[in-house]
């Protein structure tokens, strides 16, 4: 256990490197989600066929491939993100924004075809349908599977050691390759993660009960 | 259903072939080591105390040994062939030699090589996964705490690699300020500290070709790291890397152990003696880093230390 209080520091700061990590490309997530959800549900079908071409293409693809192919791979063809700190948002926020993508749209199916009719024959264009009244009501109904998707992306941020950074799994790595005691040093990272995840399980399941729709 | 009724009497000849070769072995106990780099030459299988490693090994009929297969030089899977390479690969082969007998060309049937990247090499002993790591393991007080030695079997030294068009890194004071790569779990990060050197950045990845990665594309400007394993990488760069010629530290490489078997490690310095005075030894770094072009080094000296660094009465200070 010494070993735990000794490099208290380095952990300290791998958990606040992989919260950070996690909100950032959460925000990107969900913002490159909307955008390929309304896509996907848009009456063009040009759009439809991005929307679904960029879902099926990132989400049937590991993320460790994801990872290394972006940051190792395209420097190769003349792209490259010099900071491994903002390529992992990058590549994080591509990837799970894949799943919001998904997730929306189910919730937008969700959303009973009357609200969508009524929109149009007030005379609202398609995306303020959208915007104004579809997506407002979609978001409710997925709170949770959004949660899930959060909570998955604070440990899916564990594949950012694979690019060299420093975050948490990162971290313990270092640890264990100097110290040489992984026992002890797994455990307390177990420890780190659930001290990040379980209450970002709480809170989701408050705003779920928040805003639940009062049927 | 034909394929199950031919598996059994399949399986069975198996194993009486396999009792069979395991009785040959016991016969015949003479303990002749024939030396020579010679890869034809066939020693015949040494008898052991019982309830020894070796006695145990023998018995299992194989030996299971961690080493890198990422490091031209040291320890590779090739691409094509699938086959290990290196010095490391070749001084496992040797030791497997002194346990089971046989040639060059026999001995890998009877070892089983596991990949061990730099930073689960103390794990893996301890766990029980291997019985031996061969992999460019410097030889510290610090692992001393956590597994045993045997060795050195070749004295390496850190040195830095940069990009081919690269000269404003000359000496060692110039790494400070820059961003510099190395493995996981090596000793870099120390021997930097020790001689007063602050990169702006140290970076740590998991296997060396990814360092070579970050170099070649601009992330980083030096990778400081085993001149055996920067040989290899400089070799494989098709000339975008080259070498400075600063000497970083000293790095003695040894073979990794469980912690306290004596006995066992005896054994292991006693082969490297006599690897070292056959020409077995100086074969084996011709056939792998001597193609990289170095010059063969006089074998090193075995530190065959008693009693160093028991976990009880040395405290942890390890600081990162």
């Amino acid at each position: 256990m010494e070993v735990i209080s000794d490099n208290l520091g380095l952990f300290l700061r791998g958990m606040r490197t992989t919260a950070s990590l996690t909100v950032l490309s959460y925000a990107a997530a969900v913002v490159i989600g909307a955008v390929v959800a309304s896509f996907r549900v848009s009456p063009v079908p040009p759009l439809r066929a991005v929307g679904a071409f960029y879902v099926s293409a990132v989400r049937n693809t590991p993320l460790a491939v994801l990872m290394v192919l972006f940051f190792s791979g395209f420097p190769d063809a003349g792209i490259i993100v010099q900071s491994r700190y903002v390529s992992a948002i990058i590549v994080l926020a591509v990837y799970t924004g894949a799943f919001v993508a998904e997730t929306l749209r189910a919730g937008v199916n969700a959303v009973a075809l009357g609200q969508a009719e009524a929109s149009r024959a007030i005379g609202l264009t398609f995306p303020q349908t959208l915007v104004l009244i579809v997506l407002p009501q979609a978001v409710r109904t997925v709170v949770g599977p959004l949660g899930s998707i959060f909570i998955a992306l604070i440990k899916n941020s564990a594949l950012a050691a694979l690019i060299g950074l420093t975050e948490l799994a990162g971290a313990t790595e270092q640890l264990i390759s100097t110290t040489a005691e992984p026992i002890p040093i797994f455990l307390a990272t177990a420890v780190a993660y659930m001290m990040l995840s379980i209450p970002s399980s709480y809170a989701v399941a408050r705003l779920e009960r928040r805003l639940a729709i009062k049927r | 259903m034909t394929r199950r009724r031919l598996l059994v009497p399949l399986l069975l000849a198996m194993a009486l072939v396999g009792a069979a070769c395991g009785s040959d072995d016991d016969d015949d106990a003479a303990t002749t080591t024939t030396g020579g780099g010679d890869t034809t030459t066939t020693v015949a299988a040494p008898t052991f105390d019982a309830g020894t490693t070796m006695a145990a090994l023998q018995s299992k009929g194989k030996i299971v040994i961690g080493t890198k297969f990422t490091q031209l030089g040291s320890g590779l899977k090739n691409p094509t062939t699938g086959e290990l390479e290196g010095f490391d690969i070749e001084i496992a082969k040797l030791i497997a030699i002194g346990i089971y007998g046989g040639t060059l060309d026999t001995i890998e049937d009877k070892i089983d090589f596991k990949e061990t990247i730099s930073g689960v090499r103390e794990a893996v002993i301890q766990g029980g996964d291997v019985d031996l790591v061969i992999a460019t393991y410097t030889i510290n007080e610090n692992r001393k705490k956590q597994v045993d030695f045997a060795g050195p079997y070749v004295i390496d030294g850190q040195t830095v690699m940069v990009k081919s068009d690269n000269t404003s890194i000359k000496q060692l004071t110039d790494l400070n300020g820059k961003k510099v790569c190395s493995g996981t779990g090596s000793t870099t990060p120390d021997n930097l500290k020790a001689k007063n050197i602050n990169p702006s950045e140290l970076v740590l990845r998991s296997t060396y070709p990814e360092c070579a990665d970050e170099l070649r594309q601009g992330r980083v400007e030096a990778v400081v790291t085993d001149r055996g394993i920067l040989l290899g990488l400089v070799e494989a760069s098709g000339g975008s890397l080259k070498l400075v010629d600063i000497e970083v530290s000293e790095e003695p490489l040894g073979i990794g152990l469980k912690k306290g078997d004596d006995a066992f490690r005896d054994f292991l310095n006693d082969r490297l003696e006599e690897i070292f005075a056959s020409g077995e030894w100086a074969a084996a770094f011709e056939r792998t880093i001597g193609k990289l072009g170095v010059a063969t080094p006089e074998p090193p000296t075995l530190d065959r230390y008693t009693g160093t660094g028991t976990a009880t009465t040395l405290a942890t200070t390890t600081t990162t």
